[in-house]
């Protein structure tokens, strides 16, 4: 269908793409740099002794407290404490968490598979559900399903995930006593069981997000001069649909850094609320236990996570849309 | 970002006069929260009080028509005085943020420079960060208080007032009515707050109603987490925590607040669509 470019323009495409994308990922890069720091020095300005912070519930024989200092680095000037954090992190020296007593990378490999298996069980579920109810509200704009999708994305996009997964544990838990309360099962078909109801709470919350923004596209696209003429040619509607849909994706995945963000905070609500032992959970123990070490890791983990994700959605965009494919720069 | 905020507004085909029957039902809702917010505190004064005797009773018993908690505290009671925590915090974060986003966001609109570079990396960042981590971590570290949690939601959001502010105030400043008011050598301050800011309210506005439901989502969800409200405060999150392992026994304790919420959070965001279609075609109407 489309002409292949000379070669000289095409190498020009291929430079320009290049380069866009290098300034995105050095932005990226800048971000998370800023961030470390930021992260870096909660260490330091947490209220209390630093050292006494460090030990936990460990005595503080002057033995301990040395090793702290040696393992910590304490007695460096800060910049090289800060190098020397950074460097460990990258390496996966992530340091001790002196609440469960193991090392910290180890308790995020234990815990990090529920996360990741409820995170996408919710993805599947909301875009299997959200994105066909977005097409259908929009083409039928103003009819039942619109009203109604509408409505219950208003009420997805204001409940808090909490409040959603207790009135599901009670109603589908206690009342109809279909699923089990919470915990994460025994392993294998049991754990999956397990995460169908947080699952399910996760996927209210992101589907309304992915409603909306496929609904509004959608409309938009519909109301276009190539969808009317693409039907006065009498292509059939599911077609024009279909192309009508292919461009709204561009939009939609442009959005997914609202996705993500309501992601993050989700996951720790929906594992709170059914005491699943994820990466959330970890998460607020460390944080109300001010096991630092933990903290800091997570939260430069998802940091890391969520720049990679935004970069990926950026090149989606670029893949998605032909005109930036030619070479063009997005606006 | 805004882009992607701007897409979750619902476009209307049809513009209605007259709020529909769900707005009106919105208004109600948070006119019985708002009466709550005032005077719950002073019907039921000792809201928190224990009495272990009577603890764990169903809802529907003599005298508490919501049962009661674990330590024999009302279920009711509690859940009317809660109203002030769960819903004074929020709407003090959109205010304050939306002050915020007018100061920032109009001088950098209005001035550019470095101050607008600054201003603009500094949202840019803000808006990397997913808003209720931040929360967790820097008030669980620092072990916040309700009022620092304000102060720490304040600047978590005011990235979004600031951009919107900002956005508004580029396109008005290029407008010949700026340019008349300069060559009358108005004051910059004059320019900025007499005759820009008007002409962006509308934005600002609706603006502060979405913020206040995600404010009353994270608010609770800080308290269903453990931090920001401290134990013993009527509050609906931390209502939410502390009955969750009794959920069995009154459930009530837990069903009751959770709506309240969930309730809420919509009728926040159902008027602030309606307003903000309204406003729109106010603008449009002069």
């Amino acid at each position: 269908m489309t002409q292949p470019l000379p070669v000289r323009a095409r190498a020009s495409r291929y430079r320009s793409l290049g380069r866009l994308l290098a300034v995105r990922v050095l932005g990226v890069l800048a971000v998370l740099l800023v961030l470390s720091v930021v992260i870096f020095s909660l260490m330091h300005l947490a209220p209390g002794d630093i050292v006494k912070n460090l030990l936990g519930n460990r005595p503080a024989s002057p033995e301990a407290v040395a090793a702290i200092r040696e393992q910590y680095h304490l007695d460096d000037p800060v910049w090289l404490q800060y190098l020397k954090w950074l460097g460990g992190f990258l390496t996966g020296d992530l340091g001790q968490s002196i609440r469960l007593q193991v090392p910290v990378a180890d308790a995020i490999a234990q815990r990090v598979g529920i996360t990741l298996a409820l995170c996408a069980l919710a993805f599947i579920l909301a875009l299997a559900v959200a994105v066909p109810l977005g097409v259908h509200s929009a083409v039928r704009a103003g009819g039942w399903t619109d009203r109604t999708a509408n409505s219950l994305a208003v009420v997805g996009l204001s409940a808090p995930t909490f409040a959603v997964g207790l009135l599901l544990l009670y109603v589908f838990a206690y009342y109809l006593r279909i699923f089990p309360v919470y915990g994460a099962g025994s392993g294998g078909l049991d754990t999956l069981w397990h995460l169908v109801l947080p699952a399910v709470t996760l996927a209210l919350g992101l589907g309304a997000i992915v409603v909306k923004l496929t609904r509004t596209a959608m409309i938009r696209e519909l109301e276009s001069d190539y969808v009317t003429s693409a039907r006065a040619r009498g292509i059939p509607e599911s077609q024009v649909q279909r192309i009508a849909l292919r461009n709204a994706a561009i939009p939609i995945v442009t959005g997914a850094s609202l996705v993500l963000t309501f992601l993050v905070g989700g996951t720790v609500l929906a594992e709170t609320t059914y005491a699943l032992p994820g990466l959330g959970t970890l998460l607020q123990d460390s944080v109300l236990f001010k096991d630092i070490a933990v903290v800091q890791s997570l939260t430069l983990l998802v940091a890391v996570v969520i720049a990679v994700i935004a970069l990926l959605a950026d090149l989606a965009y670029l893949l998605l849309d032909p005109r930036i494919r030619r070479g063009g720069l997005p606006a | 970002m805004t882009a992607a905020i701007d897409l979750l507004s619902t476009p209307t085909r049809r513009r209605r006069r007259r709020p529909s029957a769900t707005v009106i039902f919105a208004f109600a809702v948070l006119a019985v929260a708002a009466f709550a917010v005032v005077f719950g505190g002073v019907l039921y004064p000792d809201a928190m009080r224990q009495d272990i005797l009577s603890g764990l009773l169903p809802a529907g018993s003599p005298g508490h028509p919501l049962g009661t908690d674990e330590l024999g505290r009302d279920v009711w009671a509690m859940t009317v005085a809660g109203a002030a925590s769960a819903l004074i915090g929020p709407v003090c974060v959109a205010v304050g943020s939306m002050i915020l986003g007018i100061v920032l966001g109009t001088h950098a609109g209005y001035e550019r420079g470095w101050l607008d570079v600054v201003i603009s990396r500094w949202t840019d960042l803000l808006l990397a960060l997913p808003v209720l981590l931040a929360a967790i971590v820097v008030s669980g570290v620092f072990g916040g208080g309700y009022w620092v949690t304000v102060v720490l939601l304040i600047l978590l959001f005011s990235p979004s007032d600031i951009r919107i502010v900002r956005a508004g105030v580029l396109e008005q400043s290029a407008r010949p009515y700026i340019e008349a008011a300069r060559m009358l050598s108005l004051s910059r301050w004059r320019v900025m707050f007499r005759h820009i800011l008007p002409n962006v309210s509308t934005l600002v506005l609706t603006n502060v109603m979405l913020n206040v439901a995600f404010a009353l989502v994270a608010f609770s969800s800080l308290s269903f987490l453990g931090v920001g409200v401290p134990p013993g405060t009527p509050d609906w999150g931390r209502q939410l925590t502390d009955n969750r392992a009794i959920m069995f026994d009154n459930p009530a304790a837990v069903i009751v607040p959770a709506v309240l919420i969930i309730l809420v959070a919509s009728a926040v965001n159902l008027v602030g669509d309606w307003a903000g279609q309204r406003l729109s075609q106010v603008g449009k109407a002069l």
